[in-house]
């Protein structure tokens, strides 16, 4: 059995999902809108939390903030479960499955077969779609892939009960009720005016704040704990940057996409001005990407580099500021 | 990032057929998603992360067949994990858990006790206690 399902292919999982689901049941919402109402854009520096040997670095909030927030904003109903036993969890998905209705499921990373080697690493918030039962094997619609796929009933049992850092327990949803009315300007403004918000939190882990602490890092590291390290340190960086999901420039051109299109909707011209300057910001993100490759290829060293690439992330934070000090007014 | 600048690299994507999608400005400025299978820069990003788990890899090996460590800190290695991970996945301790990677403990170990091991690996009980290669 299988439901109707059009598999659209997005750059993050998350907002891909939640983009599928809304569409299948006939709310279509881009995946830069689903990202841009739902606050997607974020900066967080966790130095105390060790994620595969290295500081955690993440260019978006908790996994699942996305969605709540977007369902909140336009009244959209979800319904959320998890589960201790995974018997009765695969009992519920086929329940819901024989109802007719895609559910998405959050799941971990390294047991899933379709994805190439190297990206297989312990990581347990990535969301797909299954819509549908063909024999013993489950379909099942991942957005970040090109074409839909199938995992069997064991395979999908182990992925939704991997362990480890947020594991997912289960974790399935699915869309109970959609509104009827809704007020898209007033979600996008109240977006917008969040992601300002975080982006110039007063904290020093988040936003523009935790820019600048990793910047002053990364001009100590090479002395503290070595040239090695820094350099696995960076790598982890950009791969949180620019890994699959992140639609290049850690998120910046996806949220470039979505003030454009709020700027068409809200009939603010003064959005499509950000646009333009966030895609500036974004190129200049990769080009930070780059020059920290370069340490790899070029087995380029000495001091100069890192204070180099401290510099240019230093500067990063500081257009991003005035950025979201700008997109704030302009809402 | 200008629609012909999304980067088209070989990347370790490319080897399944998938791409990803990046999104970048179009002739007229409307933004637009390309699909892109991979770029340079975070291929090498991630090359010097998968060596560095091939160097853990061989590290433990050697300690493994110097008789230093037990058979399960190699598998926990190969498996990416680390040791609350791989304690996790078991449902033991960590404290147990590294116990159990000397290798005068790991002969001791319950059939039981191996078999949870094996199943986490991935493996039979025979290829986890034969030698490894």
């Amino acid at each position: 059995m299988s439901i109707l399902f059009e598999h659209r292919q997005s750059a993050h999982c998350e907002n891909g999902v939640v983009s599928n689901l809304l569409h299948h049941q006939g709310m279509t919402l881009s995946e830069p809108m689903v990202f841009g109402i739902g606050s997607g854009l974020f900066f967080v520096y966790l130095p105390f939390l060790k994620v595969n040997f290295a500081p955690g670095f993440s260019y978006r909030p908790m996994p699942g903030r996305i969605f709540r927030k977007l369902a909140k904003r336009l009244g959209i109903r979800v319904r959320h479960q998890r589960f201790s036993s995974p018997e009765r969890a695969k009992a519920v998905l086929d329940e819901k499955l024989d109802q007719g209705i895609p559910v998405g499921l959050q799941v971990g990373v390294y047991h899933l077969t379709y994805f190439p080697d190297e990206y297989r690493f312990h990581f347990n918030a990535h969301n797909l779609v299954v819509y549908g039962k063909a024999a013993d094997d489950y379909l099942i619609s991942d957005p970040v892939m090109d074409y839909t796929t199938k995992l069997s009933t064991q395979e999908l049992q182990r992925v939704r009960f991997a362990k480890g850092a947020l594991p997912p327990k289960g974790h399935l949803y699915y869309l109970e009720r959609l509104p009827e009315v809704y007020d898209l300007e007033r979600a996008i403004k109240k977006g917008i005016r969040q992601t300002c918000n975080d982006m110039l939190a007063p904290v020093p882990i988040i936003g523009v704040n935790a820019m600048k602490w990793v910047a002053r890092n990364i001009r100590k590291w090479p002395k503290t704990i070595g040239v090695k390290k820094t350099n696995h340190y960076l790598g982890q960086l950009v791969r949180m940057q620019e890994e699959i999901g992140t639609g290049g420039g850690g998120f910046r051109f996806i949220y470039a996409a979505f003030l454009q299109e709020a700027s068409t909707l809200l009939r603010n011209p003064a959005l499509a001005q950000r646009s333009e300057e966030m895609t500036a910001i974004g190129d200049a993100w990769r080009d930070f990407a780059l020059n920290i490759s370069r340490i790899y290829k070029n087995r380029k060293s000495g001091d100069d580099v890192y204070e180099q690439l401290a510099q240019q992330l230093l500067d990063l934070a500081t257009r991003e500021k005035q950025f979201f000090m700008r997109l704030k007014n302009d809402i | 990032m200008n629609k012909n600048e999304v980067p088209q690299d070989k990347g370790s994507l490319a080897k399944k057929n998938v791409h990803e999608l990046c999104y970048a400005v179009d002739e007229n400025g409307r933004y637009t998603a390309v699909p892109s299978s991979g770029w340079e820069a975070k291929t090498l990003a991630l090359n010097e992360s998968l060596k560095l788990i091939d160097e853990r890899i061989a590290m433990t090996k050697s300690a493994v067949l110097a008789g230093e460590l037990s058979p399960i800190a190699y598998y926990m290695e190969l498996n990416r994990m680390d040791l609350p991970l791989l304690a996790n996945y078991v449902g033991m301790h960590r404290w147990f858990v590294k116990r159990h990677f000397q290798p005068r403990r790991f002969d001791k170990l319950s059939t039981k006790t191996l078999q949870k091991y094996a199943d986490v690996f991935g493996i039979t009980m025979a290829q986890l206690k034969s030698p490894i290669r």
